[in-house]
């Protein structure tokens, strides 16, 4: 029985990890908390969704449009809004954020009802596989290999690419960075692209898991803000490692104490590791 | 901070819903008059000693459940229920500073965030309180001393008034007070306020315990208004947020910050509510949220910062340079 809870934690905590790897790039960099980051993953999710009901598209087919999507909304949030709140005090970009987030969720609302959607037939759906007495689905361990490959291609992105060195220069310091010639504001636009993809991938790969609605996003982007603390602000590999322990927290908590309290054993998990290492497990 | 224009804006927020008649009007005043006072009471924490709580609904909730329970089950007045909601809410608030405030900045407050989600789980699956149906509260004759009035909103709009003047005091005596100045170095530096000699735990604890316990008052307030209570309504992170919004659109550490804030943002939400919240369809939220973007990219540094903006000559005039 652990066995196939440890499994499932694992899956479900990579799917995790690529939605916080989305937020902590734009966290860490411009120390904006973007409560609408649930929300992208949500219209990403439509998005596979429509494609599916209309032109009964499979989902890993719609992932590269899914995941365009998403950067689009993304680069906009950016241009629109977050530029212009980027100077201005504290907590105003969180506002701007939140207002983002009520606007969106509530459009979808709008458009296509607070109704449960379902990509029904796909590719992966029904399959599975049985080792010993675990049992994995396949759209599981797709959604958690695709999430891993992806934070991987982030991390390795962020960290070998000239984009990537950009990125950190302008996370250590803005005005240095221009000084050495970055472009800083193309660095934040893209790195808000780049978030839009990860929670847009993300989105994807859980669309054939998940219902489609309009709050399917938010217990993800709720989750994503204690992964990113968890792994400290900005860390890519801390997001990855604190998604898992989430996932884990969550399945192996919720199975022995009640499914009903496994968000707030996740939570409770992060008050516990953060009383040893109060910026994360790798804050600097 | 001058008198006149304080005094000035508690005379029409209590001359105004007398004066209308319209009850639509006089609902939009009370929850006005609440938000209000929910965010002096979160000012004196995030405002003043600069660790922002995302999690107040917690206290909020605990007020709203520990007056409707002894209510609902024993038949204790919630004036009474008020009182001792504020002292658990209190003591709660106490228990997770603890862990809460060795974490600075944005662990700090994706904390308070947690704890609020905690709290409301644990609300959720507990039967007692009957979990996630919430509880109706029984309706009574009208009468002060169970808080519920029938024919009229105005002695809520009284109560509401009585409990947001008081939370205002509070936090003016406060802020004029030593500890506002202790929170407010602790704001600007964590390490100078402590090298000061100011017990920096002792005052947060304090800000914190009187924030929580003010907040709480509100939360008895609003169940006896509304009747009915549930955790993802007293409890919900929405609850928590429009603290924020409001107060930091408003003016974030200053007393006129929330006022001005829920002036705003409470007529939008409610207004929006009513005139487009029957379609079913979400298009009050979707307007809702997207004035709150249109204003915050227009006016980044809060309304209160436009004011400043305008006035400082006059200012500055007043204050020898600093």
């Amino acid at each position: 029985m652990l066995a196939q809870l440890v499994v499932t934690g694992v899956l479900v905590g990579s799917v995790y990890s690529l939605v916080a790897v989305g937020l902590t790039l734009v966290w860490g960099l411009m120390d904006i908390i973007n409560f609408a980051h649930g929300d992208f993953m949500m219209i990403s999710m439509y998005t596979v969704f429509w494609l599916y009901a209309l032109l009964k598209w499979d989902p890993l087919v719609s992932l590269p449009i899914a995941a365009l999507v998403a950067a689009m909304i993304g680069l906009l949030t950016y241009r629109l809004v977050i530029k212009r709140v980027l100077n201005a005090p504290g907590l105003m970009a969180l506002l701007a954020t939140f207002g983002l987030s009520l606007f969106i969720r509530n459009f979808a609302q709008f458009l296509w009802s607070p109704n449960y959607r379902f990509v029904g037939e796909s590719i992966l759906s029904g399959k599975r596989l049985v080792i010993s007495d675990v049992i994995v689905g396949i759209p599981q361990l797709v959604a958690a290999l695709g999430s891993i490959g992806m934070t991987f291609a982030v991390a390795l992105f962020i960290k070998k690419t000239k984009f990537g060195k950009a990125v950190q220069a302008t996370a250590q310091s803005r005005e240095i960075a221009e000084l050495m010639g970055v472009d800083t504001e193309k660095v934040y636009m893209f790195t808000f692209a780049l978030s839009g993809i990860c929670v847009g991938v993300a989105g994807t790969l859980l669309s054939g898991i998940f219902p489609v609605y309009p709050e399917s996003g938010a217990m993800y982007g709720l989750l994503a803000f204690v992964i990113v603390a968890l792994g400290g602000f900005g860390n890519i590999w801390g997001a990855f490692y604190a998604g898992i322990m989430i996932g884990l927290a969550e399945t192996i908590g919720g199975f022995y104490l009640g499914t009903q309290f496994k968000y707030a054993i996740a939570f409770l998990i992060y008050l516990l590791v953060l009383q040893f290492r109060p910026k994360g497990l790798f804050g600097w | 901070m001058k008198k006149t224009p304080l005094l000035v804006i508690l005379a029409i927020l209590l001359i105004l819903p007398l004066v209308v008649k319209d009850v639509n009007f006089q609902h939009v005043m009370l929850m006005m008059l609440i938000f209000a006072g929910l965010g002096e009471a979160w000012n004196i924490i995030t405002g003043f000693a600069g660790q922002t709580s995302f999690g107040h609904a917690a206290f909020f909730g605990i007020g709203a459940y520990t007056s409707t329970v002894l209510f609902y089950k024993f038949n204790v007045s919630p004036w009474i229920g008020m009182i001792l909601g504020a002292l658990f809410a209190g003591v709660v608030a106490f228990l997770v500073s603890y862990p809460c405030f060795r974490l600075k900045g944005h662990y700090f407050a994706i904390a308070t965030l947690a704890v609020a989600e905690i709290v409301k789980q644990l609300f959720v699956s507990w039967d007692y309180v009957e979990g996630a149906t919430g509880i109706s509260i029984p309706v009574v004759a009208d009468s002060f001393w169970a808080m519920q009035f029938h024919r009229s909103k105005i002695p809520y709009v009284l109560i509401a008034y009585g409990l947001f003047v008081f939370v205002l005091f509070v936090a003016i005596a406060i802020e004029r007070n030593k500890m506002g100045y202790y929170l407010k170095a602790i704001r600007e530096s964590h390490e100078a306020a402590e090298a000061l000699g100011i017990n920096t735990a002792r005052y947060k604890l304090l800000a914190m315990i009187v924030s929580s316990m003010l907040t709480a008052l509100f939360g008895t307030l609003y169940a006896q208004y509304i009747l009915y209570i549930d955790p993802f309504m007293v409890f919900g992170l929405e609850v928590s947020m429009k603290i924020v919004l409001l107060t930091v659109l408003g003016g974030l550490g200053s007393i006129y910050g929330p006022i001005i804030g829920a002036a705003i943002l409470i007529p939008l939400s409610e207004y929006t509510r009513t005139l487009l919240g029957g379609t079913g369809k979400g298009i009050d939220l979707m307007i809702y949220g997207i004035l709150i973007v249109i204003v915050v990219v227009f006016e980044p540094r809060g309304i209160l910062g436009l004011l400043r903006k305008r006035s400082r000559r006059r200012i500055n005039y007043g204050k020898s340079t600093a």
